[in-house]
């Protein structure tokens, strides 16, 4: 930890950044984000297990837009998103800088797209166990018992958009569902209309999903939708042999093509 | 007379259509309940629910005056979702309306005194009740100026009906254009609605001031009118805000401690000032 | 004071079910504790500080049908959602903080106009409270005017004492109908001071300075940019909050027929004000968390004679990134002005 303060005062006093986006001692959780403008406050940083919220889903923020350049405390997973924005072109390299913490008192200060690779490279990540658990159960069940498990999760669905607030790839200024012209999407929070709005969130995160499970977290009634995005990257990487968050600028998954593409769905 | 389920709307069958500029119409609704018609009643200033059934519900004021009984009218822009399933509606077709809602332009308090109507563009039409509202007790009023502007002669709404206020001796009417918007026949001002509100030298003694128009000119009309002394209890605006319900129960068009559909939308520029900038 | 023996409690399940009445409890649901509908006394949790999400939906349900429409070449017809055949609903569990919270939905829902739907729901709803023995961290009752103990908005309070009894206080008509249909449960009982079997919820700020601050703080915008800067602009702790009742009103359907609806919509999302022309009156997030502290603590207060907040902590404990409302309230109260 004191390295990461060190590093934050450092890179505020000389003005490399304007802010440094990190976690601090939480009230009714142990940890949340924090936001550090000045050096003097850089001393709230703290890094420990509690800490695990994507602080990447700060990057895009309407406020941080203007504030100018900033570093994040990231873990993997903010890694891969951060790469996931970079190939979507939401900021330019060198205007974030990641602190690469990994659980242990070091930093490590990435600047560059290929050093963020690089790192990513060499950390690799998995589902935690409870998650694979689950993912597993649920693949296990009959499409009628898949159906079912589903119908009763996303009826208890409110519609509150904290999925969509804390997931790093959600960064759209007008989402579909707000959009009215068409309505893509129903505005009602019924079960079909919680059925539309996970499936549609779901497919806009095909091959762009990191596997964070920060939308699974931030919803209020716990339901597990993170399973849905994860089957999909799972769904992706196998069809297609693209892991997500590893590239800044590989073209996206399903938007690019190979000339060896299997054609077999064309009949 | 309020309504038992306040959700439901009055079925409005619509009488006549009128294109007033490009993208702007004015519908003449009956209520298809005659008793419910019969029994109707609001005041000027006030709004309503108006809604295509699958479409949605949009907020516009009650453009005719509450003199006239019989129907409503209303004036609205296609701009959004709702009001373009308006525009494409065609007399005889229904349509919703849940109303009044609102305060009202209070019309007894101006007894004895000038009125000056300044309106800009789309906002005519919540002026037009108001004006027509005065006319039909024009006794009652001393000096009656109306100064309404567009950007171009095509955008004037209510064509016909300034005809009719230009050619009545008991009423000053100025029109302008902006720069640019005039046609080579146009007799009328040349210039920004502020501008000419300037040239005029509006007189404040035992005036009402009464200002409907986009923010835009809204933000450099008040200025004028107090360079010539108009204190601010006797300027009168309506706010336009996102409204849904109408009633004060939706909480969207919350503005400090004030509820638009409520304490509003018609406003005093001494009330508006004491309102924080959320509108 | 009456006293209702814990034997009793299962009999007082029985009969109200007897009556055709539906009880709603705090059950165990996915995970979580929530309002539910259960038959029998042994379904209720019994050993809980707080449940997730509120019970207002009994009054002011997440989506309700307001009205059925038909068009056809012949003509449009609007008919009204029929709410006629609502059961009776009893609440059971319900914390203080949250049956004084059903007193700020009706202040909203009979403000002038009376909305059909709240009010039948209201009508047909009973409350019967239970005190608090514990608290946690996030409870703030006592500094919004309430305590463990509140009666304000419970038909009956229950308070359980050292026995596993309830004391039983009888707080208005209808509670007094509900003992009525079970009197031989309900048992004289000699006065007790339900205080012995209270928690102690700490203070956390001084309630007419929070108003009062909160009220001045409008141009403080320093404050409100710093509390809101990890706020993510969802809707989670309006919609677990059992005052907050903004809705939006929406139609779906086909052309040919279709209903318009009311559901759920937070003031914190960031489209809920804005302009067919794109104008958005409170862009920026600290704007829209400044109107959700302000409603609560000045506006409603002042318009409708209710602290629009009961101190349940519900939106503190849900919040993803721990927006701890007594947290910023606190932070207000004590400005210097």
């Amino acid at each position: 930890m004191d390295n990461l303060i060190k590093k934050a005062k450092e890179l505020l006093e000389n003005n490399l950044v304007q802010v440094v986006i990190g976690y601090e001692k939480g009230n009714t959780q142990k940890s949340r984000p924090v936001f550090i403008f000045k050096a003097e406050n850089a001393d709230k940083l703290i890094y420990d297990e509690s800490c695990h919220y994507n602080l990447a889903s700060y990057i895009t923020r309407q406020e941080m837009r203007h504030t100018g350049k900033m570093a994040v405390v990231a873990n993997i997973h903010a890694l891969k998103a951060m790469l996931v924005l970079a190939n979507e072109h939401q900021f330019i390299e060198g205007n974030v800088i990641a602190l690469a913490v990994d659980g242990s008192s070091d930093v490590t200060e990435l600047k560059t797209f290929s050093e963020i690779e690089e790192y990513i490279a060499s950390h690799p990540v998995e589902l935690k166990e409870k998650e694979k658990v689950l993912l597993e159960k649920i693949k296990a069940l009959s499409k009628e018992e898949r159906w079912e498990f589903w119908q009763n999760e996303l009826a208890r669905c409110f519609k509150c958009y904290a999925c969509r607030a804390a997931c790093p790839m959600c960064y759209c200024h007008q989402c579909t569902v707000d959009c009215n012209k068409p309505q893509w999407i129903t505005v009602a929070p019924h079960q079909l209309g919680n059925y539309e709005w996970q499936m549609m969130r779901a497919m806009h995160l095909a091959g762009r999903c990191v596997d964070c499970g920060a939308c699974a977290e931030a919803c209020p009634l716990d339901i597990p939708i993170n399973m849905l995005t994860y089957y999909l990257s799972e769904s992706i990487e196998s069809n297609f042999g693209f892991k997500t968050g590893t590239s800044a600028t590989k073209l996206y998954v399903l938007s690019d093509y190979k000339l060896e593409d299997k054609e077999n769905f064309i009949r | 007379m309020k309504k038992e389920n306040i959700y439901l709307p009055y079925l409005m069958r619509i009488v006549s259509v009128r294109e007033e500029a490009p993208e702007v119409r004015t519908y003449r609704l009956q209520f298809e309940n005659e008793e419910e018609g019969n029994q109707f009643e609001f005041q000027a200033g006030q709004f309503g629910e108006y809604s295509v059934a699958g479409q949605g519900e949009s907020t516009f004021c009650i453009a005719s005056s509450p003199t006239r009984k019989g129907y409503i009218e209303c004036t609205f822009r296609k701009t959004g979702r709702v009001t373009a399933a308006l525009a494409d509606l065609e007399a005889g077709s229904f349509i919703g309306f849940r109303g009044p809602y609102g305060n009202i332009f209070p019309i007894e308090e101006w007894n004895g005194k000038n009125l000056l109507f300044i309106a800009g563009g789309i906002a005519l039409p919540p002026m037009r009740c108001v004006i027509w509202n005065c006319l039909d007790l024009r006794e009652k009023f001393k000096d009656f100026t109306i100064l309404y502007g567009a950007r171009t002669v095509n955008d004037l709404v209510y064509k016909h009906e300034l005809k009719e206020w230009e050619e009545r001796t008991d009423v000053n009417l100025v029109t302008t254009v902006d720069p640019g918007g005039q046609t080579e026949d146009w007799k009328g001002e040349i210039g920004f609605v502020p501008t000419i509100l300037d040239k005029m030298a509006p007189k404040a003694e035992n005036t009402i001031a009464i200002v409907c128009g986009p923010p835009i000119m809204i933000k450099y009309t008040f200025p004028i009118l107090e360079k010539y002394g108009f204190k601010d209890e006797n300027i009168f605006t309506t706010l336009e805000n996102r409204m849904k319900c109408g009633f004060g129960k939706c909480g969207r068009c919350n503005v400090g401690k004030v509820f638009v559909c409520k304490d509003g939308p018609v406003f005093t520029l001494a009330q508006l000032k004491e309102l924080p900038a959320e509108y | 004071m009456k006293l209702l023996k814990k034997e009793a409690l299962p009999k007082l399940f029985e009969k109200i079910n007897s009556a055709d009445k539906v009880i709603y409890a705090p059950v165990e649901n996915h995970g979580q504790l929530v309002y539910r509908r259960v038959s029998a006394y042994d379904e209720v949790k019994k050993d809980y500080i707080q449940t997730v999400q509120s019970a207002k939906y009994v009054v002011f349900p997440k989506i309700e049908k307001l009205l059925d429409y038909q068009n056809s070449k012949d003509g449009t017809s609007l008919s009204e959602a029929v709410i006629d055949e609502l059961p009776e609903i009893v609440l059971f569990g319900v914390r203080p903080c949250d049956a004084a919270g059903f007193d700020v939905l009706k202040a909203v829902f009979t403000w002038d106009f009376n909305d059909k739907f709240y009010i039948e729901r209201a009508k047909k709803l009973t409350i019967i409270g239970l005190s608090c023995s514990k608290c946690d961290n996030e409870c703030f009752c006592t500094s919004v005017g309430l305590n463990p103990g509140s009666t304000k908005g419970s038909d009956i309070l229950l308070t359980k004492n050292n026995e596993g009894d309830y004391l039983a206080e009888i707080v208005t008509d209808k509670g007094q109908a509900m003992v009525s249909l079970c009197t031989d449960l309900f048992s004289d009982h000699k006065d007790d001071n339900k205080e012995n079997y209270l928690t102690k919820v700490p203070v956390k700020f001084e309630k007419d300075a929070a108003i009062e601050k909160s009220t001045k703080s409008f141009e403080n915008e320093q404050i409100w940019f710093d509390q809101a800067m990890r706020c993510l602009g969802c809707g989670a702790c309006t919609y677990v909050c059992p005052t907050c009742s903004c809705f939006d009103i929406q139609d779906e359907g086909t052309s040919a027929k279709g209903i318009r609806y009311r559901c759920w919509d937070s003031c914190g999302l960031s489209q809920f004000t804005i302009h067919t022309s794109g104008h958005n009156p409170r862009e920026e997030q600290s704007q829209r968390w400044r109107q959700r502290i302000l409603h609560k603590y000045s506006y409603q207060p002042e318009r409708l004679q209710v602290l629009g907040c009961v101190g349940c902590g519900r939106c503190s404990r849900s919040c993803p990134v721990d927006m701890n409302i007594a947290e910023h309230v606190e932070t207000i109260a004590e400005i210097e002005l």
